[in-house]
């Protein structure tokens, strides 16, 4: 599935849109705590509720929060940008204004690459920042759709929320790539600390501008901007089923219209959201309430030098140090597989064995348990505990898988006390395990016979044998050899 | 855009757009009174000043930026008892519609 | 005791309160009657609460304070009051409860001024004649059949029928400075951003500021000191770059006076006129030097503003949508709410610039009307530069006429606002002006505009200071004076 989307002669071109909230402790123009979960209505004031005569003054760290993500996008800082008021009526919009940026956003053109097999480059136009919208209580009606509800309640804790809105040129060609893309972007700005991108609380949320274009040719086709897909894993599947649709409506000589369309993420299906408006005439002017804002080069300079270590950049070091790439880039971008991964590297002081378990033993218990990194009590100081035990030969492989189901069963419990608690410790002496081998010998005539005769396999069998004898404690090692030297004896 | 005329239909364009629902002798009316001072607005169109920068903020020095410092929000029953139609937890809005 | 406070400065009220003559319950009370008395023909508060304001001026009788501490005040109704109804004079915002005070009001409570109620205006403040409010008309109460001005027309008839010492207006094109023209007061608007904004009911941000109307200039001096303030909750505010101080009347020596003599050909009455070529007299015999000067986009000025103040007036009234706060129609879905609100809460004026603001901005007119009115503002700003560079401060009159008789205009929308053409390039600067009486024409009121560049507010009181003691005005109208 590696590569761009091409079929029958089509070609997928795919720009992203992605919000992101900023953690910042106070919302964009408003001194109201910025918090996800609270009651409705409960973080809001004169200004988030736009009563008359309220003014918008902006949050420092929201601006320099979002001049980080944009240096970390290769994007070019101007010298000053400025907010504008972008008009619509609607009831999650209580100035019936947005606060954002038009002609002199807060970063223009970056440029992001996403490493690893079929690596790629996409240009970002430009990331603005602007004021979340209120939330839509919809009463009556399915979570989430909007048309024929019994009307709504409207919670105005998010209204004012900062938002730094990522615009990228349609330099996807894929729906893997988008989903590459994002997965990257989101690993970069969690790493610069700027939002926890959550999408499932939507402090991260893409929507998608998607064509298709006859392979060769230079102009794009007629675009469809899909909303709401609020998983990595939608993302992608809106994507395939949006081209797939594009692509059935060119074969069959129709039209593709200019439209805005809901991803169902439960049917997978894209509905249109027709508006019986005219287009949108946003009549942007310049906030007159607000000034526009000055980046200082030598700040810039100062800020980009602080930039914490980003997952491009993890990469590198990772593949540098010996893993796959395709490790290397799991550990860049999956944020708290990669804070484990540090923590564990750390502690075991070899990139390579701390890799194996992370994407091993570690990865198919969260897979199991449906957790991320930072949720399983296998904490990296515990794990630390157990790989320091194989590594310095106390428990084989065997004993090692029994021993990390101990710690996720018991949080209490050290590696070292499970083992030495259930007597896992290796047998590795030569008269122990030559009892052992001698008496599985003894019991299987015929596959040392067999042996003898040339069918040199049957050491395997012997060996589980051996190795069930001990309780699993038996050094694979020394076992084998052992073996080996009595069958040839 | 020397003389310009307002029709009915531009004025109701833009009065959708202010989501102002005027009948028709508003309509009317406005569609006059807008035609005679957009006409004297007219004047400042043909100046031939292209290259002068608009003027948006008439005191440049001000305070761009506030620290992020939250503090708390008004009681939900103060922000709520100016609403038309509250209910317990918000702001009612009639459905969206079609 | 018995306190006459038609004429009462709000200097004098401060020094009968710290002289215990009287008490601040007192004089509140001496006002109170005196608003019940004559408001009923004025129309000038839109909302009184004798208890509240007993209580107030109690409250600075017992902590027993100096300075204005007592002093009562009015409030355009475009100031918003914590638990005291804001309407901004439209039926959209009846009830309108403000969860906070606008800064000005919280700076007057800090100097224990105590408030009088809430003043008349032309809804949202547009207009030039308070006759757009949608509570009523206020008369001039130098003459009940005229136009107090506006759109702080409420305040200045309150100052004016001796019904509060002074009160606080908002100027966006001469809101301030006509209405105490109107009436025989003076007023003050401030460089923008010398005064905070939050909590004023916005009209045209980049325009608009609060500032005082009173008796006296040494009293729009002291209430100006009281208002002028940085703040953090408008980040287009820093303050007054100088302390205000009071000023004494003196010559006039060393000052030079710009006269934009090509202005002046335009329409000004006859009374006007005159009274204006007297100021200029006094100027001279006062020691200061006149010359003429050229403020060629000046004359762009109305054409100008009546693109840019509508066009952040259609954004800043689009917030009045029947969901959080103020009038709702109910109707079956949201957009029809909307349009049933906004239609039924706004007068003709408002929706007027609503209408002209919303097609400025609209696609396709965008960059020829709203930029090039912006072009023009720059334009302005530079005329203004340019003149003060060889003057100290430019003189005209404060409006081309005297208060016109309720009604005559109201058809009239282009004659209205040309009643704003001497004050609203002033707005488009950004510069501080100030308007003092220069006598009567027709017995009634006319003023004397003068204009400084960027933070001259010392400069523009000392001066206006020196006219006001050679025009010897009294600013109690004559039908008052013998009611006292």
């Amino acid at each position: 599935m590696s590569g761009a989307w091409q079929r029958n002669g089509y070609e997928a071109v795919i720009g992203l849109e992605i919000h992101v909230q900023l953690n910042t402790a106070s919302k964009m123009f408003c001194a109201c705590p910025n918090r996800y979960g609270d009651e409705p209505n409960t973080n809001v004031c004169m200004v988030c509720l736009a009563h008359p005569g309220a003014l918008p003054v902006a949050n420092a760290e929201a601006v320099r929060q979002s001049a980080r993500v944009g240096l970390a996008l290769g994007c070019r800082i101007p010298a000053a940008s400025e907010f504008s008021r972008k008009q619509y009526f609607y009831p999650d919009s209580p100035k019936a204004y947005q606060i954002s940026q038009y002609d002199q956003p807060l970063c223009a053109e970056g440029s992001f690459h996403v490493p690893g097999e079929g690596a790629f480059s996409v240009r970002i136009t430009r990331a603005h920042l602007e004021e979340d919208a209120a939330k839509m209580i919809h009463a009556g009606g399915d979570a989430g759709r909007i048309q024929g509800s019994a009307g709504s309640v409207v919670d105005f804790n998010r209204a004012g929320t900062p938002l730094l809105e990522i615009v990228t040129e349609p330099d996807l060609r894929s729906p893997e790539d988008a989903r590459r893309f994002l997965t990257l972007l989101r690993a970069t700005v969690v790493a610069i600390g700027a939002s926890d991108c959550d999408m499932e609380k939507g402090s991260l949320r893409a929507d998608a501008n998607v064509s298709i274009r006859p392979l060769g040719s230079e102009e794009y086709g007629t675009k469809t901007e899909l909303k709401n897909m609020n998983s990595f894993r939608f993302l992608e599947r809106g994507i395939e089923a949006e081209l797939e649709r594009q692509l059935g409506l060119v074969r069959a000589g129709e039209a593709v219209r200019q439209e805005t369309l809901h991803f169902d993420p439960a049917t997978g299906g894209l509905t249109s959201l027709r508006s019986k408006e005219e287009a949108h005439d946003y009549r942007y002017f310049p906030e007159p309430d607000l000034l526009p804002v000055a980046q200082d080069p030598d700040d810039l300079a100062a800020l980009a030098g602080q930039l914490p270590e980003l997952p491009v950049a993890r990469f590198a070091r990772l593949t540098g140090a010996g893993l796959p790439e395709a490790t290397a880039l799991l550990l860049a971008t999956e944020v708290e597989l990669a804070a484990y991964y540090d923590d564990l590297a750390g502690r075991v002081g070899d990139a390579k064995v701390a890799a194996n378990w992370v994407m091993g033993e570690l990865q198919a218990h969260l897979n199991a348990a449906g957790i991320v990194a930072d949720a399983t009590p296998v904490t990296p100081e515990r794990l630390a505990g157990l790989v320091a035990l194989v590594v310095a030969g106390t428990i084989n492989q065997t004993s090692a898988k029994e021993v990390f189901q101990a710690l996720v069963e018991d949080p209490a419990a050290t590696a070292a006390g499970v083992v030495g608690g259930r007597g896992l410790a290796q047998v590795g002496d030569a008269d122990e395990l030559g009892a052992i081998v001698d008496r599985v010998l003894a019991d299987h005539p015929d596959e040392v016979a067999a042996f003898r005769g040339g069918r040199e396999q049957v050491v395997g069998f012997l060996v589980g044998q051996c190795m069930k004898a001990s309780g699993g404690r038996a050094d694979a090692k020394a076992l084998q050899a052992l073996l080996r030297e009595r069958l040839t004896a | 855009m020397s003389d310009v005329e307002l029709t009915p239909d531009e004025v109701r364009h833009v009065a959708a757009l202010a989501r102002l629902g005027l009948d028709d002798a508003e309509v009317e009316r406005l569609g006059r009174e807008l035609t005679s001072i957009l006409g004297h607005v007219n004047t400042i169109a043909q100046l031939p000043i292209a290259d002068v920068p608009p003027t948006t903020h008439a005191n440049p020095h001000g305070d761009a930026l506030r620290p992020d410092a939250a503090r708390p929000g008004a009681p939900r029953a103060e922000a709520l008892a100016n609403a038309p139609d509250p209910a317990p937890e918000g702001f009612r809005v009639p459905p969206i519609g079609a | 005791m018995a306190i006459d406070v038609i004429g009462l400065t709000a200097e004098r009220a401060a020094a009968l309160l710290r002289g215990r003559a009287c008490t601040a319950e007192e004089l509140a009370q001496a006002y109170l009657d005196r608003i019940a008395a004559v408001d009923g023909e004025i129309h000038s508060y839109l909302h009184v609460d004798p208890e509240r304001t007993l209580a107030a001026a109690r409250e600075q009788d017992a902590a027993g304070v100096d300075g204005l501490a007592g002093v009562p005040i009015a409030y355009k109704d475009l100031l918003s009051t914590r638990g005291v109804p804001t309407t901004a004079g439209s039926r959209i915002l009846k009830g309108f409860v403000p969860i906070e005070d606008a800064d000005v009001v919280r700076w007057g409570n800090e100097a224990g001024l105590v408030s009088l109620g809430k003043t008349n205006l032309d809804e949202f403040a547009m207009g030039s004649s308070t006759e757009h409010s949608a509570y009523g008309p206020t008369r001039n109460p130098w003459d009940p059949t005229r136009v107090p001005g506006g759109s702080s027309g409420g305040s200045a008839a309150v100052v004016a029928a001796g019904c509060a010492p002074w009160a606080l207006g908002t100027d966006t094109g001469g809101s301030i400075r006509q209405p105490a023209a109107f009436c025989g007061l003076v007023g003050l608007m401030p460089t923008y951003g010398s005064v905070s904004r939050f909590g004023v009911v916005a009209f045209a941000c980049s325009l608009e500021q609060v500032g005082p109307m009173t008796l006296t200039v040494r009293d729009a001096a002291l209430l100006q000191q009281v208002i002028a303030r940085d703040t953090d909750r408008d980040a287009t505010c820093t303050g007054p770059r100088a302390p205000i101080e009071v000023p004494e009347p003196g010559r006039l020596d060393g000052i030079t006076f710009g006269v934009p003599r090509v202005e002046l050909e335009a329409g000004v009455e006859e009374g006007v006129r005159a009274r204006f070529d007297e100021s200029l007299a006094i100027a001279e015999s006062l020691g200061a030097r006149l010359v003429d000067v050229d403020l060629p986009y000046a004359r762009h000025g109305l054409a100008a503003y009546y693109v840019i103040a509508p066009a952040e007036a259609s954004a800043n009234l689009s917030r009045f949508d029947g969901v959080r706060y103020g009038l709702r129609v109910d109707a079956p879905d949201v957009r029809a709410m909307y349009e049933a609100t906004r239609d039924a809460g706004f007068g003709a004026e408002v929706k007027r610039r609503i209408m002209i603001g919303t097609y400025a901005l609209s696609a396709g007119y965008h960059d020829a009307y709203y930029v090039q009115a912006q072009r023009v503002r720059t334009l302005i700003r530079r005329d203004f530069d340019a003149a003060f560079g060889d003057v100290d401060a430019i003189l005209l009159p404060t409006a081309p006429s005297v208060a016109f008789p309720i009604g005559a205009r109201l058809d009239d929308p282009l004659a209205m606002y040309a009643n704003d053409i001497f004050t609203l390039p002033v707005n488009l600067a950004g510069i501080p002006a100030l308007s003092v009486p220069n006598g009567l024409s027709e017995g009634l009121p006319t003023g004397l505009q003068i204009i400084g560049p960027a933070h001259s507010e010392n400069l523009l009181l000392r001066l206006g200071a020196a006219f006001e003691a050679e025009h010897a005005f009294d600013p109690v109208p004559p039908g008052l004076r013998s009611a006292a």
